[in-house]
């Protein structure tokens, strides 16, 4: 599945610059605790998550997670945003809740 | 002084070798972690990951290198009041030291089992202390090594060989 089926089934807005939504997307994972997601996100993966910390950006950068999708309307500051330019780590935001995400995710990868 | 250690049985022997003699590293980075600093926290890990890149490091064992170190390094500035982390590069593999100023570990063998953490509500806002840290280390590496005791300074380093087990 590509990047740019799932920006579109969960009506995604881009946060950082668009780069190439033409990537392949293995899976993903669901989790707000960063020791979880480092443990068990492989790479590849779209990493759904309402934390919106710095930190976000540099476990997505170490772990080679594929994108970062902020879900229930949360949105983080500009800092992150610019962070996460500078490491080329692409971050998403929907107004769909982490279930639904997971849910639609799911529904693409396991047609 | 309580001391913990552990080895991947593939690369045992020459491992203990290496802890028995510490030849010089080729390559040596320094770094300084401030004590709760969540902003520059992974930078140290993110440099040694992009040298070890350049270096032409496996993807894979890239990826545990700094999962690793970001734990660790997450450590010292949660847990700890800072400190200092050494990256040290070989030929083969790389060691790196994580050496903090304190306070020490109560029970090093209880922060190994997944789940326990001392971390506090400042900590866990972060999205950090699920008590995953050390077993997350663990999982990743060939060889851990914590030495701490109540009250003093922690030392925690780790190697990782640049080739796949056999």
């Amino acid at each position: 599945m590509k990047l740019k089926e799932f920006i579109n089934a969960v009506n995604a807005q881009f946060l950082t610059s668009e780069i190439e939504t033409d990537m392949e997307i293995s899976g993903g994972y669901a989790s707000d605790l960063l020791s979880d997601v480092m443990g068990n996100a492989h790479e590849g993966q779209i990493w759904i998550t309402i934390m919106r910390h710095l930190n976000v950006v540099a476990v997505a950068s170490l772990a080679n997670i594929a994108a970062v999708i902020f879900s229930n309307k949360m949105k983080p500051d500009e800092a992150v945003i610019k962070k996460a330019n500078e490491e080329g780590i692409i971050l998403l935001a929907t107004n769909m809740t982490t279930f639904e995400v997971a849910g639609r995710l799911y529904q693409l990868l396991h047609p | 002084m309580a001391e913990y250690w552990y080895f991947n049985e593939a690369f045992a022997e020459e491992a203990s070798s290496y802890f028995l003699e510490r030849p010089e590293p080729v390559i040596v980075m320094d770094f300084t972690i401030g004590e709760r600093d969540f902003v520059n926290a992974g930078n140290a890990s993110s440099q040694i990951k992009m040298a070890l890149k350049r270096l032409g490091v496996d993807h894979d064992i890239l990826r545990r290198i700094a999962i690793a170190s970001y734990e660790a390094e997450i450590n010292e500035t949660a847990h700890a009041r800072g400190g200092e982390i050494t990256g040290n590069i070989y030929p083969e593999f790389v060691v790196i030291k994580f050496y903090d100023k304190g306070p020490g570990m109560k029970d090093i063998e209880q922060s190994m089992v997944p789940g326990f953490s001392t971390a506090d509500e400042q900590v866990r806002e972060m999205g950090f202390g699920a008590g995953l840290g050390l077993p997350n280390i663990k999982k990743n590496v060939d060889v851990l090594h914590i030495d701490s005791e109540e009250g003093g300074r922690t030392l925690l380093e780790f190697m990782i060989f640049f080739r796949k087990k056999s």
